[in-house]
């Protein structure tokens, strides 16, 4: 199918010396485990974060001694200020979407498989993602850089809404070289995830290996490769949206900064900008950005599901994959239903909620598919199964969350409570972690030629499961009591008598924290002690179980690839690699 | 086994949520307002056709595991592949969806698109780092202009009002609380002087956003007397939490003395 040439360009030397091996590796599979590394880091300092916020909120007097010395000014003696609250939420919310939830499902997992997946030696472009991960790497660093300097970190969340962005350090602690820190380190973020979607589509369409038809591609690269052209439309948005920001703290603009605002007694010196044009522009990325964190997860457990229940996904791989373009496209036209009661026209309120509603139906078949999937099948219970299971399960109640908030009018209650706070951590971040995981337990024998222990999986697996539920379902029921979100603490009358639930919320989110270390535990002890894993441990079907664990630097090796099935066939204990050249037992 | 304990798990959970949810173990405060009831109803219509999909799609998902797991016979798909499911999709959540969003509309429509009645009582509420102020017109019914330069928290002119030279502002009334009589319409006007705030209270089922640079209208009929709390819910700086007043709503002779005694602390 492809052009030699094409095929030839992607082709490197092995490399040389432990630099350029591990550190400016450009090969794909060091990049996507660097992105996964980082993000493993990320994801404990931003579940940290959230230990100190749900300690401070349970019990407003707990000292924190080690808070307290990584800033004496936010946390006098351990104690946590409201403002140093903000700051941890700010970077909580900031370091799990971009840098955990972006980053490890598509630029680690998409990094490591997706040229393996094609049949491909490596990324179409491997400087430039080399140059990818690397400024992520910057904008990471410039992210944590905030909690060392005098300040402080940010505090106006992770939406980062102008004016109390905009001003500068008169609106507030954290607030002077905090937020121009966070306004540069996402400009970063940008600039990296930019390149990397031009790579991975670059990959996809020009680097399938003969035989590799679209039809044949599995659908954790069909939701990659759709995520790519998202990530690339959203990310082309708040790239410049972080440069106007930095522009009205730094270079004296008012993009976003209208006239006459009076802070501390000072009047300020702007005039003319717009704080709904800010919301606008953020939202524009941010509801695309969900997808981007949720799509990856839509292709991880639809690649997953058919290893473990021994046949192919109802409707092969066009429904699923229909669903996802449709669910990538309609992401573009729903962002103002973050902004209904933001003093947006009350008609646009309207025009955004029907599209809302109607993103519903393509996510509807792709839960449809996966769960009547599971109908008559053999279905083996193995870790990533699980956890794919608990994506399907999660997914849904992340996305019954969505009607109410879909609509305006019960959105006008429901805005701004922990009832959101519910919804987005099921969908985007609880749902995506569980497929996230699904795709480590699956992944990780090739990635690093060695077995996960299976027990320790299915522990971390229930335990989760679980506590999962007991945090979020519950904020979800404060919610209709009104209990409002990003408050330092519960000083409102009708908030008081929610304290003990709160307390409950707090010690589940702290069990499911603490249950995170068995995980950790289980990759480290594994990656170097685990047991020697099979070149194809779950008798899968797709490329990358077709070479050794971990695979050769180009992959492999010197086998010319040509496929001859579609990437799910599967027949009970049958299941036939893509390049088999034995006949189709499953019609893929 | 395995796949018996995951819908053991599953049901439990479902039920657990499905009993929270019916019993109103957390629930909304009683509504005191005309367009209350409204929305109260789209939110138990919400709840009737996005529950009935949460617990069916729980439980087929558990059913499945539970029957499905370890299963050793030749697997099977559904008859007719995903064209079914698409068709049910489309149909069963469109119909949903539509029926929502025309009742929907109506309950916001009924909020947003009806205009205040002619004879609301009009106020201002300025809000500001962190804490909200409110403005009656006094007996010329006239409001006097905003003046962002004279906006001091030290001399206490939160509004920025100009008694000296402005005829109109001479008898306006500043307070820190916002009393209104029973039964009145109400038109508030939303500023804000620095960031973005909100005036949110749970029992009027009101929520909207003060955008600095704008001017955002906002009407409703209290329908009790009662003291209430108006809390800020869009995120404005360190003492976010603690942003709040209270709405008191009088009866109409109480209000008038209400509002005299203020006139009189200017």
């Amino acid at each position: 199918m492809q052009q030699p040439s094409a095929h030839a360009a992607a082709h490197h030397a092995p490399p040389k010396g432990f630099i350029r091996k591990y550190i400016f590796s450009v090969d794909h599979k060091v990049i996507g485990i660097q992105y996964t590394t980082l993000s493993l880091v990320a994801v404990f300092i931003g579940m940290a974060l959230s230990w100190a916020m749900r300690i401070h909120l349970a019990w407003p007097d707990a000292r924190i001694p080690l808070l307290g010395m990584l800033s004496p000014s936010g946390a006098p003696g351990g104690l946590m200020t409201p403002e140093y609250y903000l700051s941890l939420m700010t970077m909580h919310g900031t370091i799990m979407a971009f840098f955990v939830l972006t980053a490890a499902p598509m630029a680690g997992y998409g990094n490591f498989m997706l040229p393996i997946q094609v049949g491909a030696a490596d990324m179409a472009f491997p400087r430039l993602n080399m140059a990818s991960f690397w400024v992520t790497f910057v904008g990471f660093v410039l992210a944590c850089a905030t909690f060392v300097i005098p300040d402080g970190p940010p505090l106006s969340g992770w939406t980062a809404y102008a004016p109390l962005s905009a001003v500068g350090a008169v609106a507030g602690p954290g607030q002077g070289w905090g937020q121009n820190l966070w306004g540069l380190s996402i400009a970063v973020f940008c600039v990296a995830s930019l390149l990397g979607a031009l790579n991975f589509i670059v990959t996809t369409l020009d680097l399938r290996t003969k035989g590799m038809t679209l039809s044949r591609l599995p659908l954790s690269t069909w939701g990659w490769f759709i995520n790519a052209w998202v990530s690339l439309l959203a990310f082309a948005v708040l790239l410049p949206t972080c440069l106007l920001l930095v522009l009205d703290r730094l270079g004296g603009t008012s993009f976003f900064i209208p006239s006459g605002l009076v802070i501390n007694d000072q009047l300020q010196p702007h005039s003319g900008g717009s704080p709904l044009l800010f919301q606008h522009l953020f939202w524009f990325f941010g509801h695309p950005e969900v997808y981007i964190i949720i799509l990856p997860a839509f292709g991880i457990v639809s690649h997953i599901l058919p290893t473990f229940i021994r046949k192919p996904l109802v409707g092969g791989w066009k429904a699923v994959t229909w669903a996802m373009i449709a669910v990538g496209t309609l992401s573009f036209v729903v962002w103002g239903h973050h902004m209904f009661v933001s003093g947006m026209s009350p008609l646009m309120a309207m025009v955004f909620s029907v599209p809302t509603l109607f993103i519903t139906i393509p996510s509807v078949i792709a839960v449809l598919i996966w769960v009547f999937s599971l109908y008559r099948a053999n279905i083996r219970f193995d870790t990533p199964m699980l956890f794919s299971l608990g994506f399907i399960s999660l997914f849904i109640s992340g996305g019954i969350g969505g009607f109410f908030l879909a609509q305006p009018s019960t959105d006008s209650y429901l805005h701004a409570t922990s009832f959101v706070v519910g919804h987005f951590h099921f969908t985007m971040g609880l749902s995506a972690i569980f497929a996230t995981l699904a795709g480590f337990y699956y992944w990780f024998p090739k990635m690093f030629g060695r077995m996960m222990n299976e027990q320790l999986g299915k522990i971390h697996f229930w335990l989760s499961f679980v506590l999962v539920y007991c945090v979020f379902m519950t904020m979800h029921l404060t919610g209709f009591a009104g209990a409002v979100r990003r408050y330092s603490a519960y000083v409102d009358d009708f908030m008081v008598p929610l304290i003990p639930t709160n307390r409950f919320i707090s010690v589940a989110a702290l069990l499911l924290g603490a249950v995170q270390f068995i995980f950790l535990f289980n990759v480290l002890w594994s990656r170097f002690k685990g047991p020697k894993a099979p070149d194809n441990p779950w008798g899968a079907t797709t490329l990358e179980w077709d070479t050794t664990s971990p695979p050769p630097f180009d992959n492999f090796g010197e086998r010319q690839i040509t496929v001859n099935h579609g990437p799910m066939e599967y027949d009970g204990e049958v299941g036939v690699m893509q390049t088999s050249p034995q006949p189709s037992v499953a019609g893929t | 086994m395995v796949g018996k304990i995951f819908a053991v798990v599953v049901v439990l959970i479902t039920l657990a949520t499905a009993y929270c949810v019916m019993a109103h173990v957390w629930w909304m405060p009683v509504d005191i307002s005309v367009h209350g009831p409204k929305i109260d109803h789209q939110i138990e219509e919400t709840i009737l056709v996005a529950g009935l999909l949460f617990v069916a799609g729980q439980l087929v998902l558990a059913s499945f595991a539970f029957v499905y797991g370890g299963a050793t016979s030749k697997p099977k798909q559904i008859p007719g592949g995903a064209k079914p499911l698409v068709i049910f999709a489309f149909v069963l959540v469109g119909a949903e969806i539509l029926a929502l969003s025309f009742i929907g509309s109506k309950a916001w429509g009924a909020v947003y698109f009806e205009a205040p009645d002619p004879g609301s009582m009009r106020i201002d509420v300025q809000a500001g780092q962190f804490a909200y102020y409110f403005r009656y017109p006094g007996p010329d019914g006239k409001f006097g202009p905003l003046h962002p330069d004279l906006i001091n928290e030290g001399t206490q002119n939160y509004f920025g009002i100009d008694t000296d030279h402005d005829q109109d502002a001479k008898d306006d009334i500043v307070t820190a609380e916002l009393a209104i009589p029973v039964n009145k319409p109400i038109l508030l006007t939303l500023h804000s002087k620095d960031v973005g705030h909100s005036f949110y209270v749970r029992e009027l089922r009101v929520q909207q956003d003060f955008v600095p640079g704008l001017n955002i209208p906002i009407h409703f009929t209290a329908t009790q007397t009662g003291r209430f709390e108006i809390v800020c819910t869009q995120l404005c700086g360190l003492g976010h939490y603690n942003m709040k007043a209270y709405l008191s709503v009088l009866s109409p002779a109480d209000f008038d003395d209400w509002l005299k005694k203020q006139a009189a602390a200017q």
